[in-house]
């Protein structure tokens, strides 16, 4: 199992890959729509990145479960 | 027995593309006139699809019309006349009759009587149709064969839906397949994912308008059609999972469009343009930078001011591109459409 704390530095890269926030704004009780404002065109982007750095599967159905930075990181930790 | 040997149709070596044609409607729709009934605004669209306006037809322009329109201006191009060709495919979702064609009607009106059959294969269409138009050439069972993708999609939208409907646009491309002496079509790269058949859908059924219509009549109670969960009403119209349309038409659609590559022998240098189906800007950016494509590589942006039209969008954008950079002629173009099935085609093909 990943470490969590490296897959938040990881997603956060991601999310600035994708979007241009600071890393530092990723943070565990961050909601991606509300607090960060990802789309939901750039969240699958952020999945599909997200996938291939973690090398775990995130099913279409799962992606709208992930709504706060920490679900995201849960999911990934116990998928990995 | 009989030991007669059976006639067959003499293959020729290669087929291209000769010529194509696009009939665009003249009602241009922006966003602020969209923006309302689904709670948005230009910005928002803007930033979700990259579309500023879309083209619409009248009520007065049908598929037809604008089917017809492009068709004509592809066998003009191509410097024949309607006579020549030997087969006529029209891929569109819209016609609105399931029978007969569209394609057989447009035969009928350049007074031809060529096989003339529609195909039924969405966003994808046009790549079917050449698929089909190069393999019934190289076969030699066609010398000239016209394939036109044409859509009226503004007859099948919902003004609430914030899920398609305003990406949609009216419009037709055509192209005049030929025999020629070296392949200008490569490999068709094609296929279909139904497992994923309700990820882009019609509301209902025709079978299911039927229905509704029926109870409406027996009880004289309309409700039915108006009430929550009609989605916008009796008449069928379109709706996708954005999301995962996204992700399977930029990373699925990059595998294929790559593998498309591959199986025509060619690289991305190679290409002198990438013209895929207008579905979203953003799709089309994240494909491009999938694809790793070079700098010199001219890609196919049409949607910007056409939007989404569907079979329709692969052929238009290759016309613009042509109209706008000429010298984009003769070099070899990746096309590759994807949409409702689900299904997908592609080919590398030699630009016109």
């Amino acid at each position: 199992m990943a470490n969590k704390e490296d897959i938040l530095a990881g997603l956060a890269e991601i999310v600035n890959e994708e979007t241009g926030l600071e890393t530092e704004e990723v943070q565990l009780d961050k909601n991606f729509t509300d607090d960060l404002d990802i789309d939901s065109i750039s969240m699958m982007t952020i999945v599909v990145n997200a996938e291939e750095k973690f090398d775990v599967k995130i099913p279409d159905e799962e992606v709208k479960n992930l709504k706060t930075v920490q679900d995201a990181v849960d999911f990934i930790a116990n998928a990995s | 027995m009989s030991t007669v040997s059976l006639n067959q149709y003499n293959p020729t070596k290669g087929s291209r593309i000769l010529s194509v044609g696009a009939f665009r409607p003249n009602r241009l729709v922006g966003n602020e006139e969209l923006a309302g009934p689904i709670d948005s605004s230009d910005e928002w669209i803007q930033q979700r699809t990259g579309i500023v306006t879309r083209q619409r037809a009248e009520a007065d322009i049908s598929l037809y019309d604008m089917a017809l329109g492009a068709g004509k201006q592809a066998i003009d191009r191509a410097g024949i006349k309607a006579s020549d060709l030997d087969a006529i495919v029209v891929s569109t979702v819209t016609f609105p009759y399931p029978t007969g064609s569209a394609a057989a009607l447009i035969a009928g009106e350049l007074d031809i009587t060529v096989p003339a059959y529609d195909i039924s294969a969405a966003c994808a269409g046009y790549c079917y149709g050449v698929a089909q138009a190069d393999a019934l050439v190289r076969s030699g069972m066609a010398d000239k064969v016209l394939v036109i993708g044409a859509e009226k999609l503004s007859d099948f939208v919902d003004p609430t839906d914030r899920s398609i409907s305003f990406l949609l646009g009216d419009g037709a491309g055509a192209v005049v397949l030929g025999a020629a002496d070296e392949p200008g079509i490569s490999k068709s790269n094609w296929g279909s994912k139904g497992q994923e058949w309700d990820m882009i859908r019609m509301t209902r059924s025709n079978l299911d308008m039927r229905d509704i219509i029926e109870e409406v009549e027996r009880t004289g109670d309309a409700t039915a059609i108006t009430e929550p969960g009609s989605q916008g009403g009796i008449w069928p119209t379109l709706r996708q999972e954005g999301p995962s349309v996204f992700r399977w038409a930029v990373w699925e659609m990059a595998k294929v469009a790559k593998q498309t590559l591959a199986d025509a022998g060619v690289e991305p240098e190679d290409l002198a343009a990438f013209i895929p189906h207008q579905a979203n800007m953003r799709i089309i950016d994240e494909f491009a930078k999938q694809l790793k494509l070079p700098e010199h590589v001219a890609i196919g942006r049409d949607i910007a001011d056409a939007g989404n039209t569907s079979a329709a969008s692969i052929p238009m954008a290759m016309h613009r591109l042509l109209e706008e950079r000429p010298e984009l002629s003769g070099g070899l173009a990746l096309q590759i459409g994807f949409g409702a099935g689900l299904v997908y085609g592609a080919q590398v093909v030699r630009l016109p």
